[in-house]
């Protein structure tokens, strides 16, 4: 008799990376010597002996049938050697030998897949999303249709690159704010303090959520004889850490909850260093299926950044060159006291100079 | 009488808006795939009861492979009387090859996989960087897991633990990578593949490698460890193509585009040839970007690695900042000279840090000063903007026990507990 293995070997680590890489990236492994971007979406990496690997990039919706998936793999074993990457932004980067498969490739992209080919250079790179409603536990709205229906309205945007530079946008479905830092970001404001049920409270979790509470507003309490805890109102500024320990600290309101919208976010430490986005609009609906008001105000914001930056100026760059109240007069936002911060190191965002653009 | 919902009964008129329009449709990709996988189409049922009601219908739980801490998500719905096959549908992390590159081969191993074991969907990528594998239940779970590790896949971080790593592209195919993302990912990731499995940190650690300043791999704000590729000679600069690039496009554009834009005003133009002062260059990329024909990385590569990013919860959004302005990452050597520095921090943050509090907290917490105290490791002033003008010091040579000559041991941390107690150890 042949017994079987109880259970599978373990602690496998990294798949080899080696056995992936294009033929050609394998051949000239760090010896790359320049690049151009040919056209919206296709880019030409030259190494140093001549060899020449044409890419070829395509906005994808991240949640993909292995139907789908299945689909990419014909596409890339027809022109591109059984081999292809993703981006950290959810693109397919086809990789070619051959300068003349690009046409046929990116036609069987488009009408097989049905995907965009673009998204480099100075254009919008396909929208970095989290879960949602399709699969967190704690979302407040959704990502992937949220960013459907964006990516719908910036598509011009994606294919073609006629923006002053790269423009990063990202989504956010509760305020633990998965989505990143980004030039736009569009994130979810909870407006309560979360609503406890006290009979489901997992006795054994309640030190750790009283812990996690950044501004101490959590206590512990008896309700009607059980061990359960409290929020102090006036305390908690409703940004649901303790709901991200404890499933019966209910921090969502779909009445309540809103959508708010952050710029100027950036990660590369190029010209001007990584900086964190800041609030420029808030209290959208959150409106599926189509969320129309956020697309709006994106569009807004992107009006007016590709008419008042500089070539190569991030968004934030282009706002911290005009000033600020530039910034809310191009876009209409008003500016109100909301937009002033209150936590932490506050005062160092405040204006200690007598500059002012009047 | 069952609310169970017939097939037939699932109607999805809000996400059916979302066919609509000209970017990929994952509505239309799901609807397709529910032919074959009925599950998928409770999914989209529950789905569009989220739209209608903007409410979320998941509940979290946890499940883990023999041997394993992590690299499960464990969801169930709270509507399962209307969607039974939600029941359990967890998600399955998987780790993914540096720097996202695939063969097909191995993809369509995923989809088999994928749709022998789960519902068939998968997701490229997952924030940290992880293959999502979607959709199985909690014997699919434990199947999938192990047909994936027999096949040599293995399971990705969650929880308080390393996290799966993340990479640029970097020397497969880009010509500003200054060391081997690729490669040092895989290192780090094999050395500590049991910290990746296993959480026993006070919360999670990320890494995330970018090649050069441009950053591709977004760590500065979404790793706790960047780890940045850099120079410490001189740009190269061929000037033959200097004169290219002026020619076409100009005297002005140089100045107005490059010369002009240099964070440190190091560079000049001169007789239609650039001079850089290389000892003022921070190495932010932008000219190389711009003339990257003329410009390139200089030879005497490293990396800069830096600490402490992290997003929104629950202090707020931290940035990395510098750590070790340089060190070599080249030779087997220099990745354990860095994995070494890795395990003193864990040991520290470990042995001082509170429950869910990252490393950045923790810095922010006892000082970057007690920090590198306990890390060993010597102040630079690359590590900060400009040194401290508040003049509350706690010189430990002038304050006891130091003034009595005893020896300094470990350096001192103030813990608050959740209880409020302060205790000094
Ligand atoms: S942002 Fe919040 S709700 Fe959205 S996927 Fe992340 S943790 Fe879940
Ligand atoms: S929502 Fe945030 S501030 Fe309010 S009680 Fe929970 S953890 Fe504390
Ligand atoms: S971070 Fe630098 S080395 Fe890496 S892909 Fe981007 S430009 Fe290239
Ligand atoms: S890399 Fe940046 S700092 Fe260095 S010379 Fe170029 S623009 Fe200036």
């Amino acid at each position: 008799m042949t017994t079987t293995k109880k259970t599978a070997p373990r602690d496998n680590g990294a798949p080899e990376f080696k056995k992936f890489l294009h033929p050609l990236m394998a051949k000239n492994y760090g010896k790359w010597k320049y690049h151009e971007r040919l056209r919206p979406g296709v880019l030409v990496h030259v190494a140093e002996s001549g060899d020449a690997l044409y890419t070829v990039r395509a906005g994808s919706p991240r949640t993909m049938s292995v139907d789908t998936v299945r689909k990419i793999c014909t596409i890339a074993d027809k022109y591109c050697q059984g081999h292809l990457r993703f981006t950290s932004r959810c693109n397919i980067e086809f990789l070619l030998a051959r300068e003349e498969d690009i046409d046929p490739l990116i036609r069987e992209v488009r009408d097989i897949l049905g995907f965009p080919v673009g998204g480099t250079g100075p254009s919008i790179s396909n929208v970095i999303h989290t879960q949602g409603w399709l699969h967190c536990n704690l979302p407040g709205t959704d990502a992937a249709g949220a960013v459907k229906a964006l990516m719908d309205t910036l598509y011009e945007d994606f294919v073609n690159e006629r923006l002053p530079q790269r423009v990063k946008i990202s989504t956010s479905c509760c305020q633990i704010n998965c989505g990143g830092q980004s030039d736009i970001a569009i994130n979810l404001q909870h407006h309560k303090p979360p609503k406890i049920d006290h009979g489901k409270m997992q006795i054994c979790e309640l030190p750790k959520v009283v812990a996690i509470c950044p501004v101490a507003a959590v206590r512990p309490r008896r309700v009607e004889g059980r061990d359960s805890l409290e929020v102090i109102e006036e305390k908690c500024m409703y940004c649901g850490a303790c709901h991200g320990q404890c499933p019966s600290m209910e921090i969502r309101d779909a009445e309540a909850d809103t959508l708010s919208i952050w710029v100027g976010g950036k990660s590369a430490s190029t010209r001007s260093g990584p900086s964190f986005m800041k609030l420029a609009t808030y209290g959208l609906p959150n409106n599926p299926p189509r969320w129309p008001e956020v697309s709006e105000a994106v569009c807004r914001i992107l009006d007016a950044y590709k008419a008042g930056a500089k070539p190569y100026e991030r968004v934030g760059e282009w706002i911290d060159r005009v000033g600020w109240k530039r910034f809310f007069e191009v876009t209409g936002f008003p500016f109100t006291k909301y937009h002033i911060d209150n936590y932490r190191f506050a005062r160092t965002t405040f204006n200690t100079s007598s500059q002012v653009r009047l | 009488m069952s609310d169970t919902k017939e097939p037939e009964e699932i109607q999805t008129p809000l996400l059916d808006e979302l066919e609509k329009g000209p970017w990929p449709s994952f509505v239309t990709d799901l609807k397709d795939l529910s032919e074959k996988k009925p599950a998928v189409k409770q999914l989209l049922g529950q789905l569009e009861e989220s739209y209608e009601t903007r409410t979320d219908h998941w509940l979290g739980t946890v499940i883990n492979l023999d041997g394993y801490g992590g690299g499960v998500i464990g969801r169930y719905s709270d509507v399962v009387d209307k969607f039974p096959a939600m029941a359990r549908f967890n998600t399955i992390r998987i780790l993914e090859p540096s720097a996202w590159v695939y063969s097909t081969a191995a993809l369509r191993e995923l989809c088999d996989i994928s749709e022998k074991h789960s519902a068939g969907i998968l997701q490229f990528h997952g924030m940290t960087g992880d293959i999502l594998m979607l959709g199985s239940d909690n014997e699919q779970t434990f199947e999938a897991g192990e047909e994936l590790m027999e096949k040599g896949w293995d399971l990705g971080g969650s929880g308080a633990a390393m996290r799966t790593l993340a990479c640029c592209v970097g020397p497969a195919r880009c010509e500003m990578s200054c060391f081997d993302t690729l490669g040092l990912t895989k290192y780090i990731t094999d050395t500590f593949i049991s910290e990746l499995h296993r959480p026993e940190f006070p919360y999670k650690y990320k890494f995330k490698l970018s090649g050069c300043a441009n950053d591709c791999a977004c760590s500065m704000q979404r790793s706790d460890m960047p780890i940045i590729g850099t120079w410490r000679d001189g740009i190269q600069v061929d000037q033959e193509e200097v004169a290219r690039f002026i020619d076409e496009r100009g005297e002005r554009s140089v100045m107005n585009t490059v010369i002009a834009r240099c964070p440190t005003q190091c560079m000049t133009l001169k007789d239609r040839k650039i001079i850089i002062d290389d000892d003022n260059c921070v190495h932010c990329m932008h000219c190389i970007n711009v003339m990257h024909r003329a410009l390139s990385i200089g030879r005497d590569r490293g990396v800069t690695i830096l600490i402490g990013g992290k997003r929104s919860l629950k202090i707020g959004d931290t940035m990395s900042s510098v750590l070790v302005p340089f060190m070599k990452m080249e030779s087997e050597e220099d990745w354990e000279r860095l994995t070494d520095l890795v395990r003193r921090i864990w040991d520290f943050w470990g042995e001082h840090g509170m429950e869910h509090e990252r490393v950045g907290e923790f810095i922010d917490r006892v000082g970057l000063g007690t920090f590198l105290d306990g890390i060993g490791l010597e102040p630079d002033p690359q590590m900060v903007n400009q040194p401290r003008s508040n003049p509350y010091i706690k010189f430990e040579e002038y304050t006891r026990p130091r003034m009595a000559g005893e020896e300094k041991k470990a350096p001192s941390v103030l813990n608050k507990e959740p209880d409020g107690e302060e205790t000094i150890s």
